[in-house]
């Protein structure tokens, strides 16, 4: 395709006002090398902060001793718990009301726990005086399979919180109904059981976490440069432990060089950062590095789940799921007050069960605190891996095509909004649809065949499906808090007098793209081009409260926020028009960027007349009060239930066990799509991600509990050479409660991928090995391991 | 980022001053040329050297060239030459099969062959393919130079025969007729250390293999030089019952040890196939018969 | 030591210590903070710049190594305003999302197309296989460098 220099597509395109394929407005910088990212930001008299981080898993703390650290010429202070805890800062309360050491004190819990900080006048003697930090230590046993945690002669982790006696987190927490589903399973055909690991993993973006703390003693304010996916919710975090009051603190957000769930959690390298500027009056930086980042920021998944699953008369019609979660040594998962499983009892699915019953337990274990993050959904991605995988253990032991078993158990379309048997009501979805087109893109039958050629010449080949149907947007307040603030978001739009207009929102960019998508819906509703429409966002001083940016809210709440926010100025707007037109609002019809008169339509006002008028001394509408603007805080009446169907394939070596994603096809349907290339790139940016969570990604221990994935030499992410060419198509079934019929798909793909690339593992290898279950990452030697009938869960 | 330990740095402008300053400064010095394996272990603070000797103006010892019925190969000669080089793909194809797998094309404009071969980890590539090709170093040191085979090179796990105040400066591949060689290499993704690779070298004599040299890497403390099986192949036609038996001893005579890569009986499995796999391939090759 | 580097055709030196690692050096001077880093072992290529018009991995280069060679950085793409080809494609082709690994990318894909004007796929994969990209999958980027090849096979043509 030749391309024509002088005219090119940017030049000569239609650049849609409102949804549509549009480039981005934020490329600009980035293309240049021009993004403030955190290390960017250098301010006067800065100071450069380094943590000395435990080598032990488990170890009482004897002795520290900083005093050659000290001598450092270049080192201006050395700061452990001792310190902290004079300040009140030495423990800080996480998400999920447990507390985490900031500094360890009295034990060291985890490899990689924070010890000491350092600050000097650089980076490179920072890291040098931690090496001049004497600490003793005491080891002691570790506790690093989560199995054993709850063993009687299992050392206590926790002896720090009164009235722990052993190591429990999170007590048992149960959903469904445990009798009608027992009844389900005595009356089933078929019963399969498994038991199916979700191993650690890591969301490592490509920017480590970092903060620049800057306190100014003689105003009391502290200004925070921080990139963090919920900067309103860390100000009043850091406001309560430091003991400041929250408009004296400002969070500025850098451009984020990823987020994926990683810079949710306030960091105890954020605290020890600030604890630091209050007491020296400086700016100091902490900024982690790639170790520091793998060993100790909040990991992903690690549960451990027993499934079972029934069918009778051919359709599938029982769920029980048994889960013991592995939190590390703190509990610092992040979801919504009320569920503490997260949203883990969506594992229910897209089936019409009959019955159903889910519970979870969790455990402290001496390893780094986490467990909610990598695009999980609040534990989405756990539940659609739970029961995608049980649903094709199912067909195998059936004799059923995976594709058809599911098919024959959806929920139907007449059947939504549908109450699930874990109390979901999931908002619209055609299900059947969706899968249909996911096979006619990825040629199933064909594939089919393929494989069968292949088999007989002694190739393995695999083909694994998924459907998910995943829940975000949290959250209703009537349902959902988080350390009780309600998961609402707000909007903030200001249309000027020149007609352009500036939208504030609480939603917090890491990639997604917003300060184009947020323009498109400001466009999409009051016809001002997206081009003329400032977003702002990341700054506490200039955006409205809300909860920020994961579990794929950006859309289904900040996206709504908007929607209803602009509605709200086109209202005004409409009343101001009437007057200008000397005519009544209910004469009035809209079409994008313009009130006109229903029946004369040449007769109207454009929105910039109209945002003219509004700012000007002529009259207005006797009970308006002047300028063009509303404020809106959006509180979600539901989640909204994006979907899709994955159909991976893969071949394998046979003699290696060495696994190609040879295609992946992906049909999503995310409701209404803003700006599809936008939904696409977030797409193939999460199968990408589930490329490597099932063939490479994996955390794991010793049995000291020493950490062996603490780098990327070791903490394997996928290339451009292990990601296939992903295939995308979709379908659209608009949300009935979202204003712009939107859902979201930022955690789609990650929720969807890696059970249809194990789906496909096992489907290549059940005929000829015998295998009908592997445990991820599916690297060559386990799945050659599976291949001779010794497949072992991961350490 | 980790950052390494304070240290003093000179640039060499000589092959003699380099040895000069070696000689001078002692076990607290070393050479650095591309820096792919020392950096990354100065940063981990898991080498700490007081001096580095930057030899990377000694343009003199970047080549590749046919002299002396040997193909002599510059130690300072960095991994993107050696994968281009046309001269070297002909008569050594292994060492373009083992530059496609080496570390990525970043890191590979700046690794040389006399840095990977000096790191001497067991699982590097070009270990096994220059023991393979029963290629030979050769150090220079104050006294002069000598030649060492690659077997005598690779004295244990990141010990070599170099001395102290001594430097490799060249490996010479020894040119015979009728040769064909291979490398094969499992990893669990582009870029990453073998968890297994085999290096082939077969010399025909008509339809018989004259001569073998077969090297295993990352399944052992050291490159895994298989004499035994090169003494299988010696004579014989090809065949593949012959490879596999050969794969078998790889198997057998090879020393993995457990890690994130893999558990022992996998790695000495992958030992067998690879060696099957890349003696098939270098056969084909000697023959010109490879599809 | 007193270390000066050729940086986009310009002369750059300071004092530092031998030990200073070239991402550093770069990122140190004023307006050259596209260069990125994202880990500790060499593996991510978010640091990746042109020496002597190869991608070479800056945070692996000692600042005092550059003396004498040309390095490259994202920001010399751009020239009197007008971008490079492959920063057209990267933002025709949607090729970024966080930009965090942009300019590692960018430099990466200028590179091929200097050496190989027409590359195919695989040789795109390839070539960028030594930096890691979270967000957007990879798809994105090979077409952004595909429609840089075409734009400048284009523009030659019109020579």
């Amino acid at each position: 395709m030749a391309i024509d220099v002088e005219n090119l597509p940017s030049k000569t395109e239609e650049r849609p006002i409102g949804f549509g394929r549009l480039k981005r407005k934020e490329d600009a910088r980035f293309i240049r090398g021009k993004g403030t990212y955190l290390d960017d930001i250098r301010l006067p008299g800065m100071v450069y902060g380094a943590l000395l981080r435990s080598p032990y898993a488990h170890a009482r703390i004897v002795s520290i001793d900083t005093s050659k650290a000290l001598a450092h010429p270049n080192v201006a202070a050395v700061v452990t718990a001792k310190d902290l805890e004079t300040l009140g800062l030495a423990w800080m309360p996480t998400i999920s009301y447990d507390t985490q050491a900031v500094l360890a004190g009295d034990k060291v819990r985890f490899q990689g726990q924070e010890v000491a900080f350092v600050i000097a006048t650089d980076e490179y003697s920072a890291n040098d005086a931690l090496q001049l930090i004497d600490v003793e230590y005491e080891p002691l046993p570790a506790i690093v399979n989560a199995r054993k945690a709850l063993d009687p002669d299992a050392p206590l982790i926790r002896d720090d919180k009164t009235g722990q006696r052993d190591n429990l987190a999170s007590p048992t927490w149960e959903a469904g109904d445990q009798a009608a589903t027992d009844r389900v399973f005595a009356e089933a055909d078929t019963i399969v059981s498994r038991d199916i690991i979700y191993p650690r993993c890591h969301p490592a973006p490509l920017e480590t976490c970092g903060i620049i703390a800057d306190f100014n003693p003689e105003t009391g304010q502290l200004d925070i440069y921080n990139g963090n996916q919920a900067p309103h919710a860390h100000r009043t975090v850091y406001a309560h432990v430091a003991g400041l009051a929250e408009h004296m603190i400002r969070i500025r957000c850098s451009d984020i060089g990823g987020g994926f769930g990683n810079k949710v959690p306030v960091y105890p390298g954020y605290v020890c950062a600030i604890a630091g500027s209050i007491v020296a009056g400086v700016p100091v930086k902490w900024v982690e590095n790639r170790t520091e980042n793998l060993v100790s920021t909040g990991f992903a998944r690690d549960y451990i789940m027993r499934g079972e699953i029934c069918s009778k008369g051919g359709k599938i019609t029982g769920l029980r799921v048994d889960v013991l979660a592995d939190h590390g040594a703190f509990d610092s998962t992040a979801q919504p007050t009320k569920f503490p499983a997260g949203f883990f009892h969506i594992v229910c699915g897209s089936y019409d069960l009959e019955a159903s019953h889910v519970q979870v337990k969790a455990v402290y274990t001496n390893k780094a605190p986490g467990g909610v993050a990598y695009r999980c959904s609040f534990r989405i991605t756990e539940a659609v891996y739970l029961v995608e995988r049980m649903v094709d253990a199912l067909a195998l032991e059936m004799g059923v095509d995976p594709i058809e078993l599911r098919m024959r158990s959806f929920i139907g379309p007449e059947q939504f909004p549908y109450e699930t048997t874990t109390g979901w009501t999931y908002d619209s979805g055609n299900y059947a649809e969706t899968m249909r087109v996911a096979m006619d893109i990825a040629g199933y039958e064909d594939l089919r065949r393929e494989q069968a050629e292949k088999r007989a010449r002694g190739e393995l080949m695999g083909i694994g499906v998924t459907f998910f149907t995943e829940g975000v947007g949290a959250g209703p307040r009537k349902h959902m808090d988080i350390l009780g603030l309600a998961m609402n978001d707000g909007a903030d739009l200001r249309v000027h007098p020149s007609g352009k207009a500036v939208v504030s929102i609480s939603a917090q960019t890491q990639g997604q793209g917003h300060e184009t998508t947020f323009a498109q819906i400001v466009a999409e509703e009051l016809g001002i081009p997206p081009e003329d429409v400032e977003v702002r966002h990341g700054d506490t001083d200039k955006s409205p409260y809300g909860l920020g940016t994961y579990g794929s809210r950006s859309t289904p709440v900040s996206g709504a926020a908007v929607a209803v926010v602009s509605r709200k100025v086109r209202d005004k707007a409409r009343l101001i028009a009437a007057t200008m037109l000397e005519t009544r609002p209910e004469d009035l019809a809209w079409e994008k960027g313009r009130w006109y008169v229903k029946g004369d339509p040449e007769k109207g006002a454009l929105i910039e007349e109209i945002a003219a008028r509004a700012y000007s001394g002529e009259a207005m509408p006797a009970e308006l009060e002047g300028g063009l603007d509303a404020q809106v805080i959006y509180d979600p009446p539901n989640l909204t239930y994006p979907y899709g169907a994955y159909i991976a394939v893969v071949d394998i070596d046979r003699d290696t066990g060495h696994v190609t994603v040879r295609r992946f096809i992906a049909v999503d349907d995310c409701g209404v799509r803003i700006n599809p290339m936008i939904v696409d790139g977030q797409i193939h940016g999460g199968l990408a991600e589930g490329v490597g969570i099932a063939l490479m990604e994996l955390i794991s221990f010793d049995a000291e509990g020493n950490c062996l994935n603490s780098s990327f030499m070791d903490y394997l992410i996928p290339t451009a050479l292990e990601c296939p060419d992903f295939e995308l198509g979709e379908t659209v079934t608009p949300c009935p409660h979202h204003p712009l019929g939107a859902k979201g798909v930022g955690e789609s793909p990650n929720v969807g991928s890696p059970p249809a690339i194990v789906n496909a593992v096992i489907d290549a290898l059940y005929e000829t090995h015998g295998v009908d279950h592997i445990d991820m990452p599916c690297t060559p030697a386990r799945v050659w391991a599976a291949m001779q009938g010794r497949a072992e869960p991961p350490q | 980022m980790q950052t390494p330990a304070a240290f003093e740095y000179e640039r060499a402008t000589s092959v003699e001053g380099a040895l000069a300053s070696l000689q001078r400064l002692g076990p607290e010095a070393r050479v650095i040329a591309g820096g792919h394996s020392l950096l990354p272990m100065m940063k981990l603070r898991l080498a700490n050297p007081a001096h580095l000797i930057d030899i990377n103006d000694l343009k003199e010892l970047s080549y590749i060239r046919e002299e002396g019925g040997e193909l002599r190969i510059g130690a300072l000669t960095r991994h993107v030459d050696l994968l281009k080089s046309e001269l070297l793909f002909r008569h050594a194809p292994l060492f373009r099969d083992a530059e496609q797998v080496i570390a990525d094309p970043v890191v590979r404009n700046r690794g040389t062959i006399g840095g990977s071969l000096c790191q001497a980890d067991a699982a590097e590539d070009l270990s096994a393919v220059c023991s393979a090709i029963k290629a030979k170093a050769v150090i220079r040191g104050a006294g002069g130079e000598r030649v060492v085979a690659m077997h005598d090179f690779h004295v244990g796990p990141y010990m070599t025969a170099v001395g102290g105040g001594e430097l490799l400066t060249e490996v010479r591949v020894p040119l015979r007729p009728y040769g064909g060689s291979a490398h094969e290499k499992v990893e669990r993704r582009a870029g990453d250390w073998a968890i297994a690779a085999a290096s082939v070298a077969v010399w025909m004599e008509g339809s018989r293999i004259a001569e073998a040299g077969i090297a295993l890497s990352a399944v052992g403390l050291t490159t895994i030089h298989l004499s035994r099986a090169e003494e299988l192949l010696r004579g014989k036609a090809p065949s593949d019952e012959l490879f596999t038996e050969a794969g078998a001893i790889a198997s057998a005579d090879c020393s993995p040890s457990a890690d994130g890569r893999g558990p022992v009986d996998y790695k000495r499995h992958l030992a067998g196939v690879l060696t099957k796999r890349a003696l098939l391939r270098a056969t084909a090759r000697a023959l010109h018969q490879e599809v | 030591m007193d270390v000066s580097i050729a940086i986009n055709g310009e002369q750059v030196s300071r004092e530092v210590e031998p030990r200073q690692l070239l991402v550093h050096f770069i990122r140190e001077t004023p307006g050259l903070t596209g260069t990125h880093w994202g880990c500790d072992t060499s593996n991510c290529g978010a640091c990746v710049v042109l020496m002597d018009g190869a991608p070479v991995k800056s945070c692996t280069i000692l600042a005092a190594m550059c003396e004498g060679h040309e390095i490259r950085t994202v920001e010399s793409l751009e020239v009197d305003g007008r971008l490079d080809p492959v920063q057209m494609g990267f933002h025709e082709r949607h090729a970024l999302q966080c930009g965090f690994c942009t300019p590692g990318m960018l430099m990466t894909a200028r590179a091929l197309l200097d050496e190989n004007p027409d590359p195919t796929e695989h040789e795109i994969r390839t070539a960028i296989s030594g930096a890691i990209c979270r967000c957007t999958g990879y798809k994105n980027i090979v077409s952004a460098v595909r429609w840089a090849a075409e734009y400048e096979a284009a523009a030659k043509q019109g020579v």
